[in-house]
């Protein structure tokens, strides 16, 4: 698959007795923004770390940039800037020189780029980095990331830590950065109008292993929509259909949440009944999120 | 006493969390004298055996002055080192509750919840405190059960306790200067060496009726040791080196309640825009350089400081006939000087091994804050990374060994008028001390390479060849316990012979070691918390 800047297969890692990951599979494809969401612990930053050759999977195979990860690690990372979710910065070195360090050992940074992001983005380089917020040192690596000429951007929860104006900024930087440059980004992220704002694609994952993907509207696909009807008949029958959760009938109103795919069937129904009026609330991504973020089991 | 709310509950969280730190100083730092009484008794029963093998001018050096011959005061004289690891093993631990909690953060989260101001500071001096008042304890009571006097016993434990008061005081007060805990800690390092360093200096001047005696009179273990356990038990000494204690707590906290928490004394001042460090040797010349100048700065006072005192060491034989004629067999005072000297330089060789381990150490620090990450995200591959510490790892102990043999040649030189011969002879002593200081080192890339989570165990190579060095002269430690040290396969230079094939020998172990080090590093996840 020429055409995938990530792909992994069955990637499995223990750390003694915790299974970080369980046979993950992610496909990235070249060009694309890529959300990566899952629970806290549920293996993001491993799958992040094996990408970049800095720990070794157990099993399964993973691609990056059609080379290995391990093996061909310094080669790779010439092409890619990784964006960690915790930055710790050198403290006696000042930001601007932090920067400029990572983007030298990357293979070269745009002076240019770096003076308009420091700009946009509203950094003091020349604080010492212990004299940094989170905020500001996420911003450091941020703009050594998005300075450098790189395929392939892997960002950790970037976003941790930044204000909303900071967020908004970071959001246009990484469009154009896509749109303009067709760079490849993987963005790990809990901040969901960032994922939707931002990405093609996403995957999530959740206890090691990759529970849904696909583009956002295919994952809406998965969610329920919320439905209140007056109907002008009786409702009977309405609560054996397929796909209809959570029936509750007061004066004449039903409301129920009703699958996505079956919502054809479900509104050929009511309007046999007769329907005064209907509202349909469609699926919230935050739902759709907490849906899949519960452990197994468990159900909303 | 709001200021103080909450240190019972910091000094539980500090017994927790050094629940095997703490027993890991105390009881071997209490038993090593007590494990002594016995086979130096034996080994040196007469009162003149013992003043004899006390008179050795480099023993002076590294231990004081014999304050009298009875077995206590023998014993007491011989483990003069001790109390300078218990005083290290203090500030250590109050660095280490203090600013390095501060550095880190953790303090912060604490700081928020029902903690008094000086409570962090009031918990981690109370624990050293107490830590230093149960090994004199057991000092105490082991010494007694060894049949020794009762008064000395009580009186070494005091000794050793108000060093480690004293030193626990120091550390709290360069905790307070500096933002970051590894200078907090050169700097309290560094005022526990020149103490050590004054007193070796006083000591060995007053023993050959030289000027500078009073030098002892300036530091802090000068005053421990005049307690003089078993000998006059004084008292007073112990209230200088408390009253001092109270002073410099008193200073700590002066100094905390004017400052914000996490930061320094010292103002953060603006750096650079643009960088001009660009690759992994850039960076690692970044973070060492401040480690490297204070070492070599170190090395040069303390060559300064044995060079000036060497000439002394053969005036002091000029009125025994008996030893004159013994060490003119041995080539005249020159052969004595030269057997203090390469005693000297094995006490530097150990001393630039601690450094060594220190500086390769730098590489798990890297990795446990984060800090190693964004680097090895870049081109550079972590064999290169790594490369760039050990080049200071292994090549700034021998800038530190260079500065000290340049130092030494000069002020002995300068003495006798041969700086010509001197300079390259006393380099050549202090160079040859490498291959084992590189051993040392490499068993730190060992344990990074392949056991990264025991990295800190490193540091019980320098520990035991230090153990080793100060407990073989002259006793009956057995000859294969020895050789565990590579310093003992070290030809001794000056005045001996060079052997090439046992420095082969130290370097290839050293250099076979290191690979298999890179070797785990290159296969093992990284980082790994």
């Amino acid at each position: 698959m020429a055409d995938a800047a990530i792909s992994t297969h069955g990637l499995v890692k223990t750390f003694g007795r915790t299974r970080a990951l369980d046979g993950l599979d992610l496909t990235v494809r070249t060009g694309e923004v890529h959300g990566f969401l899952g629970p806290n612990g549920a293996g993001k930053t491993t799958t992040i770390r094996i990408l970049l050759g800095m720990t070794r999977a157990d099993s399964g195979t993973a691609k990056l940039l059609d080379g290995d990860p391990w093996s061909d690690a310094t080669e790779l990372h010439r092409r890619l800037a990784y964006v960690p979710g915790d930055v710790t910065l050198w403290p006696n070195l000042s930001g601007g020189e932090a920067i400029d360090l990572l983007g030298r050992m990357r293979g070269g940074l745009d002076k240019k780029r770096k003076a308009e992001l420091l700009e946009r983005f509203d950094l003091d380089p020349r604080k010492k980095a212990r004299a940094y917020s989170k905020g500001n040192r996420q911003k450091v690596a941020l703009v050594a990331a998005l300075a450098s000429d790189v395929e392939l951007l892997l960002l950790d929860e970037p976003t941790s830590g930044l204000d909303p104006l900071m967020e908004e900024v970071f959001r246009e930087v990484v469009q154009e950065v896509s749109d303009r440059d067709g760079r490849t980004v993987l963005l790990s992220s809990h901040i969901l109008s960032e994922v939707e704002a931002l990405c093609d694609r996403v995957t999530i994952i959740r206890a090691g292993r990759a529970v849904e993907s696909g583009t956002l509207s295919e994952l809406r696909h998965l969610t329920r929509t919320s439905i209140k009807a007056e109907l002008v008949g009786p409702s009977n029958g309405l609560a054996e259909l397929t796909g209809v959760h959570d029936l509750r009938v007061e004066d004449g109103q039903v409301r129920f949440d009703v699958d996505t795919d079956e919502i054809n069937a479900v509104l050929r129904r009511l309007t046999e009944v007769g329907v005064r009026s209907l509202v349909s609330q469609p699926p919230s991504l935050e739902e759709l999120f907490l849906r899949l973020y519960e452990p197994e089991g468990s159900s909303r | 006493m709001k200021t103080l709310t909450g240190t019972g509950g910091l000094i539980r969280l500090i017994l927790r969390r050094d629940r095997f730190v703490l027993p890991l100083w105390i009881l071997p730092l209490a038993l090593i004298p007590v494990s002594y009484v016995k086979s130096f008794g034996e080994l040196f029963p007469t009162g003149e055996s013992r003043l004899r093998y006390a008179g050795n001018a480099g023993f002076v050096t590294l231990y004081g002055e014999l304050s009298g011959t009875s077995l206590g005061e023998f014993i007491t004289w011989r483990v003069g080192f001790v109390p300078v690891m218990v005083a290290l093993a203090s500030l250590l631990t109050v660095i280490r509750h203090t600013r390095v909690e501060e550095e880190t953060g953790r303090r912060e989260l604490l700081g928020s919840s029902v903690v008094g101001r000086h409570a962090g500071l009031a918990a981690a001096l109370l624990t050293t405190f107490a830590a230093n008042v149960l090994l004199a304890a057991l000092l105490a009571l082991g010494m007694y059960s060894q049949d020794l006097p009762m008064a000395g016993s009580v009186a070494i434990g005091l000794e050793f306790a108000c060093t480690g008061w004293l030193f626990a005081a120091v550390g709290a007060v360069t905790a307070q200067l500096t933002a970051s805990a590894g200078t907090a800690r050169g700097i309290a390092i560094s005022v526990l060496g020149a103490s050590y360093v004054l007193r070796a200096a006083g000591d060995t001047s007053a023993h050959s009726d030289g000027p500078l005696g009073w030098l002892s009179w300036l530091s802090p273990l000068g005053w421990a040791q005049r307690i003089q356990p078993y000998g006059d038990n004084r008292w007073w000494p112990a209230v200088l080196v408390l009253a001092a204690t109270v002073v410099l707590v008193a200073v700590a906290i002066y100094l905390s309640v004017r400052r914000d928490l996490g930061a320094g004394l010292l103002p953060d001042r603006l750096g650079p825009a643009d960088g001009e460090v660009g690759s992994p040797l850039g960076l690692a010349w970044r973070l060492h350089r401040g480690l490297l100048v204070s070492w070599v700065t170190g090395f040069a006072l303390l060559g300064l400081l044995f060079g000036g005192v060497a000439e002394g060491v053969g005036d002091l034989m000029k009125d025994d006939k008996d030893v004159q004629e013994m060490f003119a067999r041995l080539g005249g005072s020159a052969g004595l000087i030269d057997s203090f000297l390469a005693g000297v330089m094995t006490i530097i060789g150990l001393i630039a091994s601690a450094y060594a381990v220190q500086a390769t150490l730098r590489l798990r620090a890297e990795e446990t804050s984060g800090r190693a990450e964004p680097v090895l995200a870049t081109a550079s591959g972590r064999l290169r990374w790594a490369a760039s510490h050990l080049v200071f790892g292994l090549l700034g102990p021998a800038a530190a060994l260079l500065a000290a043999g340049l130092t030494e040649g000069l002020a002995y030189g300068l003495a006798v008028g041969e700086v010509g011969k001197q300079v390259p002879r006393l380099i050549g002593a202090a160079l040859i001390q490498l291959p084992a200081v590189w051993i040392l080192a490499a068993i730190a890339i060992v344990l990074f390479g392949l056991f990264p989570r025991l990295t800190p165990a490193a540091w019980a190579a320098p520990a035991i060849c230090i153990l080793i060095g100060l407990s073989s002269a002259g006793t009956n430690v057995a000859e294969w316990v020895r050789d565990i040290s590579p310093f003992n396969h070290l030809p001794r230079l000056p005045g001996g012979t060079a052997s090439a094939g046992s420095l082969v020998a130290l370097i290839a172990i050293a250099v076979v070691l290191g690979l298999i080090g890179l070797i785990g590093l290159r296969r093992r996840d990284l980082p790994v918390g």
